[in-house]
């Protein structure tokens, strides 16, 4: 570096990100840079109670005040912009439906409504576009929403990467219903529904650029029927959440972080597909941190963890689901892992991009 | 997986390490020189598991960390020169050089492409005839059959928009560095298995006679490490100096005869500027004079920018294993594997990355 | 400095004059030059870095070097 390296202590927002002035791709990774981008540049100017609760969707009553008879809504928003658009177990169009879908039933709320914007790059293919929405339609028939307001817009040859979708989605957080990332206590049980990295694997292995089969599905996937089933059981449930972008690892330290404990988890006990986890050894990646999209960590009270693990084994989208640790007190704000040799690591947020390494 | 899941056997682990805390009795400081055991020891945590008496250093070897400053700039000139398409292994996308780094070319508008494999890059060319295809050719001895197959063959077929921007390092140079220097504590090495895998471990007899230190050919995996470690202390405790073999099923006296040619009819012995070190004789490798017509540096021409190191890196210090990463007053704070100062922090293989990865927290 | 993984030679074939292969990482495949291993059979194991087999496995010496680990357990359970 050629400046002098700026004081970083009482630096204030709104400040420039260091070193970066630009947005570079691994701001969308879903890792630390991300968290970056989102806290020094967008928060602060629009900074409300609502959105600094850090979780997968916004919360809202209607009408405001103490009104008893409020709704209180889950509000969340995705935009999805895979390449390529078709890889095996999905596409861009059930993508859009179940991210937002997800995001929404993470807070415990029944999704009712989505809305869906598209940017369509000129030259895009009709028949391709057709496929899309089908499977669309198709997704949001299997999570029982609708689509109800929509928008489209044409951008030139080049720009677009063929298509990408915005979808928006509203849903009703029961009355009892208490669940939000900051919620997380010492003593709680942390269960994961099923196995980690599909869906990042199979989009890397369709992209083709590393030039490796896998035979690996995305796991894309509505999650709220599997999370109505755990609701219907269980009100002790204190956090859920799809560990999508940045995977397992940064879903976990963003929990930590909102809820000011540790997680502790065991590596023995997170289950991984034989293929992903080949996929990673070659790559140098580790399934921690790969991206899911059909998959939730549910932090919950630890007399209910195994009724709820029952209950989840009895869905179809939770028979691998595994308790894969604890809520701890210190190290707050941390996640550590019991490695298989009972030894002890830290468990960091995923950084930037993660690129295959040689080393 | 066959060949994984047996050494990474937890019971063979604590096997291994019981009886090296049966065996140790006195304090010994001990270096692997490779970066992917310095990852595997902090992922797993093996340094927990070893007696007290026994330290582990970190050598410099992580390709990435080493690859020198004026490389990476050159690098970064060349990616940013109209026509070209910049072919890199993926690790070195966030190296910093002066003030940039490939990731950030790519986002100012360079078609910078990320590669597995080297023959992915000649792939490239071969499918871009009007574009020159520059792959970025780093690593030790173990990635220096894979890049220069790559050049061999673009002269096979005669390609004329293919080059190599080279920059290799040798292990045993250093090795003389690290053991010759004043302040020197390491007492016993883990020789680098896959380097070896190519090498052989000929050439580390007369290290390990000159300086009595033993090296042990070692792999990657908690068991093989473990077992490296193993032999290295009951060498060191019965007062031996001997290179000894424990990475047997992939590692072999003269090591991969094939490989070795390729190497020696592609690349010539250089001196080579090694990142946070210095200037170590003949270190390096660059391509011979049958093979000068594929080099980047000489085809694009570029000045090399004068480069300026974050003053506060200590990268040097912690390569030699002379400092640890907490020891940096920059560790953590200025320099994180988002904002990196120095290499050590950027390369996932780098000992201050793998620390604040895998570090317990204060 | 050496990420390599094992992974099983399923097939071989010659492609620009290269020796390549179809390698197995366990549900993985993918291609790698084999140039430097002539001596590869299908089955064989070996060791891959960068889209390059380095060396082929040996069977033997895993197995001899298993059964020494496990000889100092059995030694440290009788002692």
């Amino acid at each position: 570096m050629t400046d002098p390296m700026p004081n970083i202590e009482g630096l204030v927002c709104p400040v420039p990100l260091l070193h970066n002035r630009q947005v570079v791709l691994g701001h969308g990774s879903g890792g630390r840079m991300s968290y970056e981008l989102i806290s020094k540049l967008f928060l602060p100017p629009l900074d409300n109670p609502i959105l600094r609760a850090g979780d997968d969707a916004g919360v809202v009553s209607l009408p405001s005040g103490d009104d008893p008879h409020a709704l209180r809504l889950a509000v969340s928003t995705d935009s999805h912009v895979v390449m390529p658009l078709f890889f095996p177990g999905g596409d861009i169009g059930r993508l859009a439906v179940c991210g937002t879908v997800n995001d929404v039933a993470m807070m415990g709320a029944e999704p009712m409504y989505l809305t869906a914007g598209f940017v369509l790059e000129e030259g895009l293919d009709f028949d391709l576009l057709g496929r899309v929405i089908a499977s669309m339609q198709s997704a949001a028939h299997e999570a029982q929403v609708k689509v109800i307001a929509g928008d489209t817009k044409v951008v030139q040859r080049g720009k677009a990467d063929g298509l990408y979708i915005n979808t928006t989605g509203i849903g009703i957080i029961p009355k009892m219903v208490n669940i939000r990332g900051s919620n997380a206590q010492p003593g709680d049980v942390v269960l994961l529904s099923g196995t980690i990295g599909d869906h990042g694997i199979a989009v890397l292995a369709a992209r083709g650029e590393l030039y490796f089969d896998a035979q690996i599905s995305s796991d894309v996937a509505p999650l709220n029927s599997l999370v109505s089933a755990m609701l219907h059981v269980s009100d002790n449930i204190h956090v859920l959440r799809d560990p999508t972008r940045g995977g397992l690892a940064t879903t976990l330290n963003e929990i930590a972080i909102q809820s000011n404990v540790g997680i502790q988890i065991h590596e023995d006990s997170i289950p991984v597909k034989p293929a992903v986890s080949a996929a990673c050894e070659m790559l140098g990646f580790d399934p921690l941190y790969v991206a899911n999209e059909g998959k939730l960590i549910a932090i919950v009270g630890k007399d209910h963890a195994d009724e709820l693990l029952a209950v989840m084994h009895s869905h179809p989208l939770g028979i691998d689901a595994s308790i894969i640790g604890t809520v701890t007190d210190e190290p707050g704000q941390h996640v550590t892992l019991r490695t298989t040799l009972g030894t002890t690591r830290l468990v960091d947020m995923l950084s930037g991009e993660m690129l295959p390494r040689i080393c | 997986m066959k060949y994984i899941a047996e050494y990474r056997d937890s019971t063979r682990v604590h096997t291994v390490m019981d009886e090296i805390a049966r065996i140790v009795h006195r304090p010994w400081v001990i270096m692997e020189i490779c970066g992917g055991q310095t990852h595997s020891i902090m992922r797993y945590g093996l340094d927990q598991l070893l007696p007290t008496g026994i330290e582990l250093v970190h050598g410099p070897g992580c390709p990435v960390c080493v690859t020198s400053l004026e490389m990476i700039d050159k690098a970064l000139a060349i990616a940013a020169q109209p026509g070209v398409i910049f072919t890199s292994y993926g690790d070195m996308l966030r190296v910093p050089g002066s003030d940039r780094d490939l990731f950030s070319m790519r986002a100012s508008g360079a078609d910078v492409r990320v590669v597995y494999s080297s023959l992915d890059a000649l792939k490239i060319a071969q499918e871009n005839p009007d574009k020159q295809v520059v792959f970025f050719a780093i690593g030790f001895e173990t990635t220096a059959p894979a890049n220069a197959m790559s050049v061999f063959q673009a002269k096979k077929l005669g390609l004329k928009n293919y080059s190599l921007l080279v920059s290799h390092v040798r292990v045993p140079p250093a090795m003389h560095v690290i053991l010759g220097s004043a302040s020197n504590r390491v007492r016993g090495f883990l020789a680098a298995g896959h380097v070896c895998a190519v090498m052989g471990y000929w050439e580390y007899a007369p290290i390990a006679q000159k300086y009595k230190v033993p090296i042990v050919v070692t792999g990657f995996e908690p068991v093989d490490i473990a077992q490296g470690i193993l032999y290295t202390v009951k060498q060191l405790e019965k007062g031996r100096y001997d290179v000894e073999n424990a990475y047997a099923r992939v590692v072999s006296f003269e090591g991969n005869q094939p490989a070795q040619k390729l190497i020696s009819q592609v690349f010539e012995e250089c001196d080579q500027t090694w990142r946070g070190i210095g200037n170590i004789p003949a270190s390096g490798w660059k391509l011979n004079s049958d093979y000068k017509d594929f080099d980047a540096s000489e085809r694009f021409q570029v000045q090399a920018i004068k480069p300026k190191e974050s003053p506060l890196c200590i990268a040097g210090q912690i390569l030699q294993g002379l400092k640890k990463p907490y020891n940096c007053p920059a560790f953590g704070s200025q320099c994180t594997p988002e904002h990196p100062l120095g290499a050590t922090m950027v390369s996932s293989e780098g000992a201050c990355a793998a620390y604040y990865r895998y570090g317990r927290p204060q | 400095m050496c990420l390599a993984v094992p992974g099983k030679i399923i097939e071989i074939y010659e492609a620009k004059g290269l020796l390549m292969g179809k390698i197995d990482f366990g549900g993985v495949i993918r291609e790698a030059c084999l140039t430097y291993v002539p001596e590869a059979k299908v089955g064989d194991y070996t060791i891959i870095h960068v889209g390059f087999a380095l060396n082929l496995i040996d069977e033997q010496e895993a197995m001899e070097t298993l059964a020494l680990l496990d000889e100092i357990s059995r030694q440290d359970t009788e002692t």
